[in-house]
């Protein structure tokens, strides 16, 4: 029963009650859409680069807690960023959720540790990764769409 | 027999109980204090004793190639093969044991007769009926078959119950294009029983043969195949408590003659030169390659030990879990059932306003509760309701009112948890 509390922590439930950075982002240069088609998730991505940066990156879709919360703490872990460092700050994401839990908290992730939880319940890890591939998906090659499935 | 007619007088007589204490997963999942609320038979039941040990033994005591040696392994092997298809025709009160065809399942029993009745049958102009309520797999593989033919798709729509309508079928019926109707005995996603003896009438009425897709019904009602008046009958081994990779096709004998072979290659023919084969007569026909000996001699044990329980009791205590918990789902506040059918067997569909499915699978999973969260491969029937994907409870010979409680309760934690 302790997992459940682990994956559906405060931090998340917020985030998927009140998600941060939902809705349009009129101008924006980059976007791809993500589906999960076993849970029908689909989220659209959209960013705002000022150079090298991600100025703004918002999301809008449906889904699940796990994968709205997450779509939700990205768009904020993520702003500001260079591409770079958002694609570093997806692997240590990745390493979070699919890892066995024994590696020391990374402070780099900050609000994102809370879903580390999802390790526990290995159906739901797409869930938590799907935003994730749909930011790298649209900052790799604007308007594509990307699936839970693609075996990426 | 009528699953609204079910007696719960019956019920009473079957000791659920000591049935449960039968299936080794339960029995131990309870005995190491984790009891398992398993509330997903209609993927896949739990396996009876009875039937495990019937495929190691067939291994252990029997074991030989079916219908290929000359060996006495091979004679017996083939005997308990052929016994098991006796088996299943007594199960479906077919004619014939030759009328039962063994596929891997529901799936292929169902791309068998789309693929080789569709190839042989169906031509441009030609219609193939549907209800709005069918499973994936009693959809695409009649729109592969149309493609390939010209015929096409017809839909008999679900009303706001997920019932099916009569007036729908005929209406489709009316076109007289129709050559084949392919309907769902239960539904896997909503739990409604449609009325097939009377679809099929319509059915042949019309000018159309009717193929019933019992996968949901099998494991939860008495089946008369003489009763329904269908042409061709599947369902899949692993979910009538038998194992997996075996199913049922029955097809009416001089149906199953007149059909060209679905696959071809060993033991489904006569002579085989390279300028021309000739076929073996049915079933065999459709039984290319090796078959699954221990597979359907288990099947076979399935389906007699659970003829033995009463299938009118078994069908009356499922009905009433899945009506008890789905009258007390709709009285909790911020749930809505999916699907009121009136005749309803052992599932039960439903959402939590402001929660998705797989949130609340999750955290009934947690506590110990296994239920299906999507969308059940009834994309379009989940679309006439307007969800992306419910939480499904389905019920089995092994549950009681207890597992309904701890439903309850789960539901009403990820309410409180996840409700926005």
């Amino acid at each position: 029963m302790n997992e459940l509390y682990d994956l559906y922590q405060e931090i998340l439930l917020d985030h998927y009650k009140r998600p941060r950075n939902f809705g349009p982002l009129p101008g924006c240069d980059h976007e791809a859409d993500g589906h999960n088609p076993l849970c029908g998730d689909r989220i659209h991505v959209r960013i705002k680069l000022a150079g090298d940066r991600l100025d703004e990156v918002r999301f809008e879709g449906s889904g699940c807690a796990i994968s709205t919360a997450s779509a939700s703490m990205m768009t904020e872990a993520v702003r500001g960023k260079s591409r770079s460092e958002a694609e570093a700050l997806f692997d240590r994401f990745r390493a979070l959720v699919t890892g066995d839990g024994s590696a020391p908290a990374d402070e780099e992730l900050g609000e994102l540790v809370s879903l580390g939880g999802v390790r526990e319940f290995p159906m739901r890890v797409k869930c938590a990764t799907l935003a994730w591939h749909t930011l790298k998906a649209a900052l790799d090659q604007p308007g594509a769409i990307v699936s839970t499935e693609d075996g990426r | 027999m009528a699953i609204g007619m079910a007696n719960p007088e019956a019920a009473a007589a079957l000791d659920f109980a000591a049935l449960r204490r039968e299936f080794p997963l339960l029995d131990q999942a309870a005995a190491a204090g984790r009891p398992l609320v398993y509330l997903d038979s209609a993927a896949t039941t739990q396996k009876p004793r009875a039937v495990l040990d019937a495929e190691r033994d067939f291994y252990e005591r029997c074991y030989g190639a079916i219908a290929r040696g000359v060996y006495r392994l091979s004679a017996e092997a083939t005997a308990l093969y052929e016994a098991a298809r006796g088996k299943a025709a007594r199960f479906l009160g077919a004619a014939a044991a030759d009328e039962v065809v063994f596929v891997r399942g529901t799936t292929e029993a169902i791309n068998l007769v789309a693929a080789s009745w569709g190839r042989a049958n169906l031509g441009p102009g030609d219609e193939i009926l549907l209800t709005g309520l069918e499973h994936h797999s009693n959809i695409v593989p009649w729109q592969l078959a149309a493609a390939a033919t010209g015929a096409r798709i017809v839909v008999a729509p679900i009303d706001d119950r997920g019932e099916v309508p009569l007036e729908g079928v005929a209406r489709a019926l009316g076109s007289g294009r129709v050559r084949m109707a392919a309907v769902a005995h239960v539904s896997n996603a909503l739990g409604t029983v449609l009325p097939v003896a009377e679809i099929t009438r319509l059915a042949h009425a019309a000018g159309a043969l009717v193929l019933v897709d019992g996968a949901q019904s099998a494991p939860r009602m008495p089946i008369d195949v003489a009763a329904l008046g269908c042409d061709f009958f599947a369902f899949s081994g692993h979910k009538v408590y038998g194992p997996n990779g075996v199913g049922v096709l029955w097809g009416r004998r001089r149906l199953l003659a007149a059909l060209p072979p679905y696959q071809g290659g060993g033991g489904m023919i006569e002579e085989v030169r390279f300028e021309r084969t000739t076929y073996a007569p049915p079933p065999q026909r459709f039984e290319a390659g090796t078959p699954a000996g221990p597979q359907a001699h288990a099947l076979g044990v399935a389906l007699e030990w659970l003829a033995a329980k009463d299938l009118a009791a078994v069908a009356a205590h499922e009905e009433a879990l899945a009506r008890g918990a789905a009258e007390r789902l709709a009285a909790l506040a911020g749930v809505r059932l999916i699907g009121t059918p009136r005749a309803r067997a052992g599932v039960v569909s439903f959402v939590v306003e402001g929660a998705h499915a797989h949130d609340v699978g999750t955290v009934l999973d947690a506590a110990g509760v296994a239920v299906r969260a999507g969308h059940h491969c009834a994309q379009p029937a989940m679309e006439a309701f307007g969800v992306p994907a419910t939480v499904r409870a389905s019920f089995g010979i092994y549950n009681d009112g207890d597992d309904v409680e701890r439903l309850l309760a789960g539901v009403a934690r990820a309410r409180d948890l996840l409700a926005r």
